[in-house]
């Protein structure tokens, strides 16, 4: 209800931000990976005060018809901001800035993506902002390439994501909402690893090309950085379900299974009956 | 020459798990230069020069020769369309399940919410995929239940020449089909038993890349059977009945 | 959100579920009047919402979140504040709700979960007026569904009353014609709580807090609000068309108003812990 204020600096004397940062110190970043039981896939990611979820849900059939595409799935992104997760109460209709969102989101993802596997068919990501601290549109791309992979979705690579912007002449990683709303601009950028080409590039505010290039390199930097946690959480979701008990990998070769595919019949059933 | 993981080491899409003279296989793809990567979580393994990933998520995509089972959707003309799960609906034509002559009105043998067991005939990119019904062990479903699982998990709840289908079976008297889409349907002789097939279905589905599973879930079935048997002793003898009334 | 009558449920599901019920037993091996196991996180938007809570009810996850702002009265009550709850089914919950404009399914949840809230009177609106006629505090209380795995009427109705419960916002004062804060934190004036309780109908059969494949199957549910001196202060029969017999409301009702003590108390605990 009440605006935040402005603060005086948003850096200080000592070079540090609002939040006791360094110019180049991300926010604390917690993802998880599996958080959602209905979906597909689905991941969450706590970046600062910003919390937000996303779900896949797919391959599936794609209605409507129209939208279908021959030779590889559509991409279809959905990036929604809860009412509640912004100072001003949000107005509940999907806004032209989420509609925007979600449009540089799946390009953003889709390079990443073996889409031709799935001809005719929809991949749905959708993404929902629970609490917004600045940075949701890199958070949400973090998160949404987990809940990809999650899903099964074949893919070249993860796609991390952050933010570079700049205050009082400085370039600062990782904007929170005061530095958003008071700096002096803001550039999110995604990238492929391990080649690190860039699949999502804005910008607002002023820089000189020489600022920008210093900028997306430290964006680039920084999401070799992302890239790692991002793996990171994916490996963990999934050796959680791995027993603790390591005893029985002695006889693993007793007990492969990957190559055979046959299939019960249910022919038992029919002598039963 | 070079191979950067470990024996059934869970890996992740974007890694690089091998380069040299090594052969790309599913779950995986190789760049220009030949370097072989994962192109979904699961678990790398190493066959010869070939290298490939047993996915451990994902949708089901449809094979030609998959068991499938499938829900009746809608009869359109002499079509059934059928829901296999995943992205794509079934056609199943009457020629490829009913003998010749049949009815015109073709709801008349199987209708709206009947469940079946059928194989996928043919499937590419443009159609399909579509189903037939002619062989062993084809036919409409009745009574018991039907448990969805991963598709990624049904190989390993098949089992190595059907050594965990086959225990869980013999374990527990039930009757079962293991579908290629996820599906699973089990009739047993009451529900207790049906409970404890759930769980052992679960269980391989949460540890299905953990070694020497078919014995845990041995142990578990025996355990909880053996917890069981005073209390249903009773009830089993109704059952049986019941279900003898009950077969076609 | 309960009517899927249009959705094709295979023979065998719905005969399984059926002969479960004859032998007095659930897909998920609970009891009838039995709820799924409840869990109540409280404040997950501390940084932008006034108050919001998570309830976790069995796999049904929904967040309700609370904004407190300041606008004008409606003519007709210049001296009250204005509580409003919606609800949305966002598509991250299920495979079955669909992106678009708001169905019926999901106009039917948040008038419901609106109706449990407004008519119990859970909040003293009188008590939200900062000048009569002019400024009143505006409370907007609105669920997102998480997690779908039935009976989202009750869990929504949860959250919205620990979120209500948890709301902590800026005393504000006019001063000059403007609106501003006085540094004072002021907490929700609730004076009632009613908690809403859903009962499928399927066949001959009350359960209480139905999974999802109970939903697919019922003939139709009943929902109670029923409120800190169990009255019952709405209802709702929706979820399909099916006709309930007077016996098997009469039922539904016992039922509802035995476990709405516990329902209440585990809010209640929940926040009390929640403050410590």
């Amino acid at each position: 209800m009440s605006p935040d204020d402005k603060p005086d600096n948003l850096i200080n004397a000592e070079g540090l931000r609002v939040d006791g940062r360094r110019p180049d110190e991300l926010r604390p970043v917690e993802m998880k990976v599996g958080v959602l039981k209905q979906a597909d896939g689905s991941a969450s990611i706590r970046q600062g005060n910003t919390y937000i979820l996303a779900a896949v849900y797919g391959p599936r059939e794609l209605h409507p018809r129209h939208l279908t595409l021959n030779d590889r799935a559509y991409l279809r992104v959905v990036y929604r901001m809860a009412t509640f997760s912004v100072p001003d109460r949000k107005r509940p209709a999907p806004s032209r800035r989420e509609r925007e969102i979600s449009m540089v989101i799946a390009n953003a993802l889709e390079p990443a993506l073996f889409l031709e596997e799935f001809p005719r068919a929809v991949v749905d990501v959708f993404i929902q902002v629970i609490q917004a601290d600045g940075g949701t549109r890199c958070a949400s791309i973090n998160a949404a390439s987990l809940a990809l992979a999650d899903a099964g979705i074949p893919m070249r690579t993860l796609v991390p994501s952050v933010a570079v912007g700049k205050a009082q002449g400085t370039l600062l990683l990782d904007l929170g909402d005061a530095e958003d709303k008071y700096g002096e601009g803001d550039i999110p950028l995604a990238t492929l690893p391990p080649q690190d080409d860039i699949t999502l590039l804005q910008q607002d505010g002023h820089f000189t090309k020489e600022e920008l290039l210093e900028a997306i390199e430290m964006g680039v930097t920084a999401c070799k950085y992302m890239h790692e946690l991002q793996k990171e959480a994916l490996k963990q979701a999934y050796a959680k379900r791995r027993p603790a008990d390591d005893a029985e990998v002695d006889d693993e070769d007793d007990d492969d299974y990957e190559d055979d595919l046959e299939t019960d019949l249910g022919e038992s059933d029919l002598e039963e009956e | 020459m070079a191979v950067y993981f470990q024996k059934r080491e869970i890996v992740v899409p974007g890694q690089l798990l091998a380069e040299g003279r090594y052969r790309p296989s599913y779950g995986t793809y190789a760049d220009r230069e030949g370097k072989v990567f994962s192109a979904v979580v699961g678990l790398a393994e190493l066959r010869g020069n070939t290298v490939k990933v047993v996915a451990l998520e994902g949708v089901y995509t449809p094979r030609e020769g998959d068991l499938v089972i499938g829900k009746i959707t809608q009869v359109v003309g002499n079509n059934w369309r059928v829901d296999i799960g995943g992205p794509y609906g079934a056609s199943l034509h009457a020629n490829n399940a009913l003998r010749r002559p049949y009815k015109d009105d073709i709801s008349y043998y199987m209708d709206i919410g009947d469940v079946i067991v059928a194989e996928v005939s043919t499937f590419d990119r443009v159609t399909g995929p579509f189903l037939s019904m002619k062989g062993r062990g084809l036919r409409k479903l009745e009574g018991g239940m039907i448990l969805h699982v991963s598709p990624a998990k049904v190989p390993r709840i098949i089992g190595r020449r059907g050594s965990m289908i086959n225990m869980i079976k013999d374990t527990l008297g039930i009757q079962t089909v293991v579908a290629q889409n996820g599906r699973i349907w089990v009739r047993a002789k009451n529900i207790p038993t049906i409970r404890l097939a759930i769980k052992a279905f679960r269980m391989i589905e949460d540890q299905a890349h953990t070694s020497n599973l078919t014995d845990r879930v041995k142990n578990m079935l025996e355990e909880e059977l053996a917890n069981l048997e005073d209390e249903t002793e009773n009830e089993e003898d109704n059952e049986e009945e019941k279900m003898e009334d009950n077969e076609e | 959100m309960g009517d899927y009558s249009a959705e094709t449920i295979s023979h065998i599901d719905r005969d399984y579920i059926a002969d479960l019920l004859k032998r007095g037993e659930r897909v998920d091996g609970r009891k009838f009047d039995m709820y799924r196991p409840l869990e109540i996180e409280l404040n997950p938007v501390a940084a932008k919402a006034e108050g919001s809570a998570i309830v976790r009810l069995g796999g049904t996850t929904v967040i309700a979140g609370v904004k407190v702002l300041v606008g004008e009265p409606y003519s007709d009550n210049p001296n009250e504040g204005v509580v409003m709850v919606t609800a949305e089914l966002a598509p991250i919950a299920s495979p079955l709700f669909e992106l678009g404009p708001p169905r019926e399914n999901a106009i039917e949840l948040a008038r419901v979960v609106d109706r449990g809230v407004r008519e119990s009177e859970t909040i003293d609106v009188k008590q939200l007026c900062i000048e009569e006629g002019k400024r009143v505090y505006m409370v907007f209380a609105d669920v997102y569904t998480l997690e779908y795995d039935g009976n989202l009427i009750d869990a929504s109705s949860m959250a919205v009353n620990a979120a209500l419960l948890t709301t902590e916002y800026d005393e504000m004062k006019v001063e000059d014609k403007d609106v501003v804060a006085t540094g004072k934190k002021l907490k929700l004036p609730v004076q009632n709580m009613a908690i809403e309780h859903t009962v499928s109908k399927i066949g001959d059969h009350i359960v209480i807090d139905p999974v999802l494949k109970e939903e697919f199957v019922q003939d139709c549910r009943l929902t109670m609000a029923i409120d800190d001196s169990e009255k019952f202060t709405a209802l709702q029969k929706g979820g399909g068309s099916g006709p309930m017999p007077m016996s098997q409301i009469d039922e539904a009702m016992d039922i509802a108003l035995a476990r709405s003590k516990e329902i209440r108390k585990a809010i209640r605990d929940a926040v009390a812990s929640g403050s410590e």
